[in-house]
Order: structure tokens, then sequence, then C-alpha cells
């Protein structure tokens, strides 16, 4: 028994008897469940066990601490309802949109952040981490940092692009095919269904290799894998929307068919299109990934994740965990972008009124 | 049965908060209600007066955003259900207590068996066996004129018609027979022929089993006739309680009377002008939707100034024939004449002026109106997309037609339809259709969807734009109250035909088509002893189901 282990109990048990004492029945049992918990974890793994659980529960209040902060600093840089909007926010679309701004300005100022540049050799092979390199050298000796920095700027990007790309084909063909109907909806209808047939990293390869591996084509290539599961999307929803009156109003008037789609059919259909934007963004993200792990992605010596996964994945074997940060960033954004998406979808879809 | 008259329900001070905006907001300000076994009391009011609410409440129920307030007491059967846990409360609701709800199609579940879901509540409480309550199930069938009892609790909810639902959804209410059953306008949906149906078999019912009954409804000659005692409420605030009788024939407060005067609004009846082309003339119009017709010889004439009403049940072709006019369903035989000259048989072949003149208003203005479009877009795009106009003509344009459907353009211009009350919405699409200067409007069921004070504020509305643009009016409806308030002539259909049509004072006075007859009879009067008296006219187990196809 050490001061430590003493001060861990006493500690959550103090705390949880002040929850049950202020009736905060939710944080009571969260705290007290906890403690049983924590019993069992101290008679299996001893100090250490507990030392675990302590950090754990500090980085969640950290990262609690920090969503609340960037929250409270959006509530008051930002205009009167939007500001609102901010204000109700749950804490994990805080810490979403932290994490966001974070990559962003990572991206965007890489070549000042990154103390090297991403092609430069500084180092011999898998050098541990020193006072020059935070997180240690990859398997050519260069800055893994620099690179984490820089592989933001390009793996993000590449993404964002495709995706942007993806929307603007897949819901305007959507919205186009919901509007207009007949013939042409079928014949897009079977187009996509003959994309959908064709699993997406086996036809993503083929395409790469007839037309070659440069960012354009594969943004492109992509953005045609993924354009199909917004026009269904868009479809369905659009065709929800057409059968309104408002529509038929609009008709009568003799608006044109570009028309409906902007005005009339496209607001109304934004939520479930956002809401889809984020999960495909991740998607496209793990595809991106996935094709620079096989070779075919972003080209070498750029910085890339998905690349950074493969080339240092020898050093899992060593008990390393370096491969393992590039990973940990494409999973950080992905469970950061999913909360941001759930909050807008939360707002949009009216459930805030309940 | 013995008639037990002890004091079932009681609610004391009830206060009813909302959330909105970050703040509870009170909505029901302290009612107090007391309701004894087998009595039936209505509560009517205009949408937004807390009926549904305060309904919602005898069963200790609030919907979500929204609480019962400190003080508030909630006495059923001696039994507060204000401090009752959940669990108890829920084997309380359906068991002891029962709802029916406004729109029977939407409250069963589509994919389930009418008898199935009957039987789920007395399963589930274990009152009865599966066989005993489809036994049960059966025989309120039978009581409440539903045809097949037998066999009709084994269709789905699409099999059968709209009043056959509601019915249906009365007996399941009825399965465990409950002590109170809480009716929140179990007809507004429904045609006046239907709602006869409905009106008298829930009637017999409640009557039979002494079963209390909260009978929520905006509709007063509906109330007149179910209720014993009539509560009238306004803005969450109990404005007066009477007994029906009474109350019908004596209202003291001022509120109420304006509801009893509604129905006094009545316009000059206009002559057809001699000598002159018919401004809309359909000639043996027939049309179908796919291989099934729906119209057939369809014939009317519509002149500058003057409103026709086309009238007749669902299903008898009347929105049909509005949008064979329209051009967005091209009739298979004959033509659409627009003073004088033949219409393009589809909309997309009609000139933007032809487009124009022709404007729809429709009966859902929630529908009609994009959610996602401020109102000055919804008014200055058809003005913009007509006429031209943009910038500071544009605005001003717009603000002439807020204006002119008495909404105030600085408050409402930048604002969306979901901010808005029903006849304010319905007076936007109103707006939308002046913004195209049109010559000749139509108008779908426009007032069914609102409460009759506001209704009577769209159709004076709708009467003096008519006088100062000489606009005319297709006026479809089902309502007769408001044929004879706006009408000039009279169309009746059914099955798709017109079985009779001339104006309305010749129409309104018999000798009558007999199905005219039908309708006309059907039309709740105030009187609380019309049913009655019109049930025993009719025979009462005879005529149920004969104009129900």
């Amino acid at each position: 028994m050490n001061y430590f282990i003493i001060g861990f109990y006493a500690l959550l048990i103090g705390v949880s008897s002040l929850a049950a004492f202020y009736q905060k029945r939710t944080a009571f049992l969260l705290l007290f469940s906890l403690t049983l918990v924590s019993f069992i974890m101290g008679i299996v793994g001893g100090e250490a066990m507990l030392w675990s659980v302590t950090i754990l529960a500090g980085l969640i209040a950290f990262s609690a601490g920090v969503s609340f902060s960037f929250r409270e600093f959006l509530v008051i840089l930002l205009p009167a309802d939007l500001a609102k909007a901010m204000r109700t926010a749950p804490l994990t679309a805080g810490f979403g949109l932290f994490v966001i701004f974070t990559y962003a300005i990572a991206g965007i100022f890489a070549p000042i952040i990154a103390p090297y540049g991403e092609a430069d050799v500084i180092s011999s092979a898998f050098a541990p981490a020193d006072e020059n390199m935070l997180l240690g050298a990859d398997q050519l000796g260069r800055d893994m940092f620099s690179r984490i920095i820089y592989g933001a700027r390009n793996t993000v990007g590449l993404a964002l692009l495709a995706t942007i790309l993806a929307f603007a084909m897949g819901a305007t063909a959507g919205l186009y095919a919901a509007t207009v109907g007949g013939k042409l909806d079928q014949l897009l209808g079977r187009v996509v269904d003959v994309i959908m047939s064709i699993p997406s990293l086996i036809f993503s390869l083929l395409l790469l290799s007839i037309f070659g591996t440069n960012t354009v084509t594969l943004i492109i290539v992509i953005a045609i894998i993924y354009a199909p599961r917004v026009f269904r999307l868009a479809r369905s929803v659009g065709g929800n929307v057409v059968v309104m009156d408002y529509i038929e109003a609009a008709k009568l008037r003799g608006e044109g068919n570009w028309y409906l789609i902007r005005k009339e059919i496209l607001p109304n259909s934004s939520a479930p299109l956002i809401a889809e934007f984020g999960l495909e963004f991740c998607f496209v993200f793990l595809l991106v990934a996935g094709l620079s792990f096989l070779g075919l992605g972003i080209q070498p010596p750029t910085a890339d994740w998905g690349s950074m996964v493969r080339e240092n994945a020898t050093l899992i074997s060593f008990g390393e965990i370096t491969p393992l940060i590039p990973a940990a960033a494409i999973a950080l954004l992905t469970v950061a972008v999913n909360f941001v998406v759930d909050w807008m979808l939360f707002m949009s879809s009216g459930l805030k009124e309940q | 049965m013995s008639q037990d008259k002890t004091i079932l329900l009681n609610i004391k001070n009830l206060i009813i908060e909302g959330y909105s905006d970050e703040h509870w907001i009170e909505i029901v300000h302290g009612i107090d209600l007391t309701l004894h076994r087998g009595e039936v009391m209505g509560l009517i009011g205009e949408s937004g007066a807390g009926k549904s609410t305060i309904g919602l409440a005898a069963m200790g129920f609030t919907k979500d955003g929204c609480r019962i307030g400190e003080g508030s007491s909630i006495e059923f059967d001696g039994m507060e259900l204000t401090t009752t846990p959940q669990a108890d409360l829920q084997s309380l609701r359906g068991a002891r207590i029962a709802y029916v709800a406004q729109s029977a199609a939407a409250s069963f579940n589509p994919a389930h068996k009418l008898i199935d879901q009957h039987t789920e509540a007395p399963l589930q409480y274990r009152i009865q066996k599966r066989l005993e309550s489809q036994e049960d199930a059966m025989e309120l069938y039978e009581r409440l004129r539903l045809p097949n009892p037998r066999e009709i609790g084994f269709r789905y909810p699409h099999q059968v018609s709209g009043g056959q639902l509601q019915r249906a959804m009365t007996a399941m209410a009825m399965a465990c027979r409950p002590d109170l059953i809480i009716f929140d306008e179990p007809t507004t949906a429904l045609d006046v022929t239907t709602q006869i149906e409905v009106l008298s078999a829930i009637r017999d019912i409640v009557d039979q089993f002494n079963t209390a009954a909260l009978y929520i409804t905006h509709d007063l000659a509906v109330v007149a006739q179910m209720a014993d005692v009539i509560k009238v409420l306004l803005k969450g605030d109990e404005v007066e309680e009477a007994d029906t009788k009474s109350m019908l024939e004596n209202p003291q407060d001022d509120y109420t009377k304006s509801l009893w005067a509604v129905r006094d609004f009545k316009k000059e009846q206009v002559p057809r002008p001699a000598d002159t082309i018919p401004l809309i003339s359909v000639k043996n119009v027939d049309a179908a939707y796919g291989d099934t017709p729906v119209l057939e010889d369809v014939s009317f004439d519509i002149f500058s100034g003057m409103t026709v009403a086309v009238v007749g049940e669902s299903g008898s072709g009347k929105s049909t024939t509005a949008r064979c006019i329209t051009g967005l369903l091209p009739p298979t035989k004959g033509e659409v004449l627009f003073q004088g000259t033949p219409l393009p048989p589809d909309y997309r072949d009609r000139t933007k002026d032809q487009l124009r003149q022709a404007q729809m208003i429709y009966q859902m203005a929630d529908t009609a109106l994009n959610p996602k479009v401020k109102i000055s877009e919804i008014i200055g795009r058809p003005a913009a997309f007509y006429s031209g106009l943009h910038g500071p003509e544009l605005k001003n344009r717009v603000d002439e037609i807020l204006d002119l459907i008495e909404l105030d353009p600085s408050k409402y211009y930048n604002r969306y339809p979901p901010e808005l009350s029903g006849g304010q919405k319905q007076r936007i699409g109103i707006a939308r259709s002046l913004a195209a200067e049109p010559t000749f409007i139509i108008c779908d069921e426009v007032t069914s969807a609102l409460d009759q004070l506001v209704a009577e504020g769209i159709l004076r509305l709708l009467d003096k734009l008519q006088k100062e643009m000489n606009l005319a009016y297709m006026f479809i409806t089902h309502d007769l109250a408001t044929v004879r308030s706006i009408a000039d002539e009279v169309v009746v259909m059914q099955y798709g035909k017109v079985v009779e049509q001339g104006p309305k004072d010749v129409m309104f006075t018999p000798p009558h088509h007999a199905y005219t007859d039908l309708l006309l009879s059907s039309v709740p009067e105030m009187d609380p002893d019309w049913l009655s008296t019109l049930l025993e006219e009719r025979g009462v187990d005879s005529n149920t189901e004969t104009h129900n196809p």
C-alpha cells in the first residue's frame, strides 16, 4: 500500500459520496461503478493498472476541458445566431471542432511548423526520438514528426478534394434523376449499380493502373468510386422532396429543372447529405490510406499517413509504437469528423426541440 | 348496466410548461377539470389552445419537451398521476385510459393486421387470452357497425377505408374496457358522410360501457352531438364551462360567442354575367391514372369574378379535375378552354402567360411552402419570374402583396414558413398565387386544415381579393358550410362525374339530387339532438355502408 493507491481510492469514494449527497444520479453511478471496477483492477493488475486508469481519466478530463474552452472560445467569437447553436453543442462536437481546427492549422502552416522538410534525410534509419526529433526517424532517417505534419496537408487535402468532387457529381446527378425521373433516372441508376457492383479497391487499382498514378487521377478515380453512394442517397432523399406541393407549385410556375434542384430540393435534402459527407470523407480517407499502403496512392517521397504506416510497419515487431502514430492521426480525425457530423445531424433533424 | 356516477378524473390547477429557446414557457395555465364516470366532456378551442396537451396530461403524459408544472394535480380514480412512477403509468395507459388519435391511418402499424394490433394490449396486460380477445374484438367491430365484423380484423390497415379505420381504432381503445377514453379530433380528417358513421358509433359505444370520455375537437357542431359538458379553451386558459345545452343556447363569454358566430359569414351571390365567354371552360373531360378512369365527362364553366365550388367526398374526382385544368394530368378526352381558346393539355407545353393566369392554393400550407425559403423569396419569386421585377421594385411589390393579405411586411419579410401559424401560412400561399397576377385561382380545400375562426378570416380575405381584382375561384371543398358562405355556383361530384350543378341558391333549395341531399343532411348542425334525429330518419343500422364504396 502506498500513498498513490490510498489517494486513488479515497478520491474516488469521496467524490462518489459527494455526487450521491448532491443527488447527481448519473455522476454517482459512473463514479461508484468506476470505484468497484478499480477494486478488481487493482487486485488483478496492481498499481500499474491503477496508474493507467488515472492517466486515461486524466486524458479524458483534459480533452473535455479543451473541448469546453474551445467551445466557449467559439461562442464568444462567432456571430449571434451561430453562437447560440454553439452554446447548445455537446462537448464531443467541441472536441471534434478542436481536432479539425488543429489538423487544418497543421496542414496549412506545415512548412513553418515542421522542423525539417518532408523528404530530408537527417538521421540514421529508425533512429529513436531525441531532442532533434520528437518522434524519432522513419525507415530512411527522415523526421517522423515533420512527415506527420506534412501528411496532414497531403492526405487530408486529397481526401477532402476527392470527397467534394464525389459529392458534386453524385448529388447533382442524384437530385437531377429524382427531379426528371423516367428513363434518365433508370439509366443513371443502372450505371451506378454497375459501378457499385465492382469492389472499390479492385476497381481503383484497375483505373489507377490504366491511367497512371498522379494526384489528379487519384482524386478523380476516388470521386468516381464514391459518387454512386452519394447518388443513391441524394436520389432517395430528393424523391421524398419532389412530391411536395411546393415543387408542384414551382413546376406549374414554369420553373426549369436547375432552379428546382438548386432552390427547392437541395435546401430540403442537405441534412442527410451533410451527414453522408462526414462519413464518406472518412471512408475516402481510409481508401487513400489503403491505396498508399498498396503503393498506388500518393507517391514517395511525399509524406502520407497511409504509406507511413506501411513503411514503418516492421517496427511493430520491436515493440515500437512509431507506425501507430500516423494510424492514430487517421483515427483521431475520423472520430472528430464524426462527432461534428453527429452534432450537425442532431441540429438539422429537429431533435433539438425535444 | 348500472350507471355509476362517481368522479373519475379530477384535474386541479394543471400547469404545463414547454421548453423552447432554452427556457421553460408555461403553455397551459392552471386548468381545473372534473369528469364523472360515463360523462363525455368536449374540449374545444383553436389550435394552440392546449386541448391536446390537456388530453395527454389526463393520462399523466406530456409530449417530449413539455413537463407538468409544480402544484398541478391529476387524480384518476383516486390515484395521483403526477407522482405515480412511469412503470405504473404505463400499465394504466391502454388498460384503463385509452387514446384515439386524429389520424387512424398514421396510428396503426401498416405491417400488422388490425386484430393483432387490437389484441396487443389485452394480451400484454394479461386481461384476456388471444382467442378470447379476438372474439371480443369481433364483437366490438359488430357493435361499431363495421362491415363483416368477423373478417375485417384480419385485414391490414390499408385495406379498409378511413372511416372504418377510425372505428377500428375506437374498438381498439375499447379492448381493455377502459374507464376513460381520450378522443383527439377523431373525425377531423374524414368526410361529412363518413364522419356521421364514426360519430354515432363512438357515441353508442361510450354509452353502452358507461365510459367517460374527453372529446377534443375544434368543430362546435360535432362536439354538440357528442358531449354532455363543454369546456372552451383559449391559449391555455379556460374560457368557460357549461353543459352542452346551456352552452349552445346561452354562451357567456365573448370569445365563445365569436366561435358561435363564425358560421354567419356569407357573401353576396353574384349572378352569371350574360353574353360573355367563360374564363375557364371544362368541356367533356375524361381523365385516368394509368388504366384507372377517374373522371368521366366532366363539364362546367367558370366566369370572371365568380366562385364555383366543387363539392363531393374524397375520391369523387374534385382534385383530379383541378389537375386537369392546371395541366398536371392531361385529360384523355375533352379539353379545357381559357377565354375560348383551348389550353395545351400538358402544363409543359403552355406558355409562361398561360401558366401565370391560373394559380393554385393548396390544402396543406405546410407542404405547399418550401420550409427553407424566406417569405420574401416565396412571394418574390413569381413576381420576379413573370414580371421580371428585381431590386427595390421587387421588394415594393412583395410589401404590397403582404399588405394585401394583411400581414405586416416589416415583420414577416425575412421569416421562414415554419415560424408562422397555420392561418398565416395559408395567407402566404394566397400571396404566392397573387404575386403572379392571375385571373383564375384554384383553391384546393384551403380552409379544411384550419380552425373555424382562422378559416373564416381566410374566406373573408379571398372574398375581398375577388372583389378588388375580379378573380375567378374554383373552390374545391367537402365542407358545405364553406360552400354556403363563399360560392356563387356549385358543382357536385360523385365517382368522377358531375351529378348536379347550378347557382348556389338553386342548389341549396330542394328538390336535390339524392347525393346532394345526402351531403347536405350530413353537415353537422349546432343542435345537440341533430345526430339522433338524423340517424332516426335514415334508420341507423341499414345505411352505414351504403355510400362507402
